[in-house]
């Protein structure tokens, strides 16, 4: 009974987190601009990391496999935003400004 | 369901093959052939070549990058346009992957435990590393013992390459300009990419002291060890500078790691001979063979890890100690 209790459980969570990701990648491909991309790119990925991760640490049990994946995540959760924030800092030096006029004038423009 | 995995990470691989060829920018080059290296390491993972992933992603994905990020920071960002024609090369790729299709054809199925490579030597190394090395990890038992003298011939490999990239490129940079360039060399000024950097640098180079001593029971061994602590001094550079991880491991330390780990390695065999054995025949190191032989291992794993290590940072600090062109 448990079993099929976190069985369920865990698949929502891995399901959920492919969602994330799969929204993240539409994201990266349709919204304009650099900032917004990588904006969708990788809040959703953060949010995919500790849903997968959940998921499979369920799926494992107690067991030294957790343990690993336990560390795997924060690992995770340690690098993408950080390569997030690199990046975006990276192209903010290069002098790349993030064009909040161009979007709000293309949004307004699809409105009319 | 594993047919399908395999499929879509080879179509990746196509897709980002392609990508590579068509793309101008030596930048986004340097970049897809990166991922390119990472599917490859999750397809070897597929097929159950842990051992080999290991050493693709830790290499192929993340030194190599590097070392072209370094090597392009040199020379100009655009490809050169070619004059050549495309008709020539492309009858060539043709024939080639025709005749290549071709050969295909009489491979056996993927998995076929009748195929001539599972009946050769295969079983005899799965039946004899319990009973001469007591270790579980077949891999490094044919690696470090069975097939020692082809690794011989790699690490040296691994030392011609690191002496031949030094007789080019490490010339020592003009004294004068250096303190000038260090105060903002690195990420110095960036405080996360820094901190982030600071916890996890411990971390990469205890994973690969990890991997390198644990490569008799899983996957892992002298040459993913070696890439993954060259990592994390990699990145200790990219933070604080080159100068930086120069002054923690400084140049004549890498040269006696690339020589001590092609030294350590070739002594074994020497050592081998001396006590009465053949060159590179661990059993006689020890009064008990079995012991000898985990012991011979260890002993050029080591070397192979120290070689491997000490040839990669030297390499990348021959390309970063180049004044970029501007």
């Amino acid at each position: 009974m448990i079993e099929t209790v976190l069985d369920i459980l865990s698949w929502a969570l891995l399901c959920l987190g492919g969602a994330f990701v799969l929204i993240g990648g539409i994201g990266a491909l349709r919204l304009p601009g650099f900032y917004t991309r990588l904006h969708a790119a990788s809040l959703t990925d953060t949010m995919a990391t500790i849903l997968v991760f959940s998921g499979l640490i369920l799926q494992a049990g107690f067991s030294l496999a957790s343990l690993k994946l336990i560390a795997i995540m924060l690992f995770l959760l340690l690098t993408g935003p950080t390569a997030s924030y690199a990046l975006a800092n990276a192209a903010l030096q290069s002098g790349m400004e993030p064009d909040a006029d161009r979007l709000g004038g293309k949004a307004s423009g699809g409105a009319g | 369901m594993i047919i399908v995995f395999g499929l879509f990470l080879l179509s990746l691989l196509v897709i980002t093959a392609l990508a590579i060829v068509r793309t101008e920018n030596l930048f986004v080059a340097v970049m897809l052939t990166s991922i390119f290296s990472l599917l490859m390491a999750a397809n070897f993972f597929i097929l159950d070549a842990a051992d080999v992933a290991l050493t693709e992603a830790a290499v192929g994905a993340g030194i190599t990058t590097v070392i072209f990020l370094g090597a392009l920071a040199l020379t100009a960002e655009r490809e050169k346009p070619s004059s050549a024609g495309w008709r020539f090369p492309l009858l060539v790729v043709a024939v080639l992957a025709t005749l290549i299709i071709y050969a295909t054809f009489d491979k056996p199925r993927l998995g076929d435990p009748e195929a001539p490579v599972h009946q050769h030597l295969a079983p005899w190394y799965l039946e004899k590393t319990p009973e001469y090395m007591d270790f579980p990890n077949v891999v490094t038992a044919v690696l470090g013992s069975f097939r020692g003298y082809d690794t011989l011939g790699e690490v040296f490999v691994v030392f011609v390459a690191c002496i031949g990239v030094l007789f080019i490129l490490g010339v020592k940079p003009q004294a004068g300009a250096e303190p000038e360039i260090e105060d903002r060399a690195g990420l110095r000024h960036h405080l996360i990419p820094q901190v982030v950097g600071r916890i996890l640098i411990p971390f990469i180079i205890l994973f690969g002291l990890y991997v390198q001593f644990h490569g008799e029971y899983g996957p892992g061994g002298g040459f993913q060890a070696g890439a993954l602590i060259a990592t994390g001094v990699i990145l200790y550079a990219l933070l604080e500078g080159e100068a930086a991880a120069l002054r923690a491991v400084p140049r004549p330390v890498l040269l006696a790691l690339v020589v001590g780990g092609a030294t350590l390695y070739g002594g074994v065999g020497v050592a081998c001979i001396l006590l009465g054995g053949n060159f590179l025949d661990y059993s006689v190191l020890s009064a008990d063979p079995v012991v000898g032989q985990q012991m011979g291992i260890l002993l050029i794993e080591a070397g192979v890890g120290m070689a491997v290590c000490g040839a990669l940072l030297s390499i990348f600090h021959a390309f970063a100690a180049r004044r970029i062109r501007l």
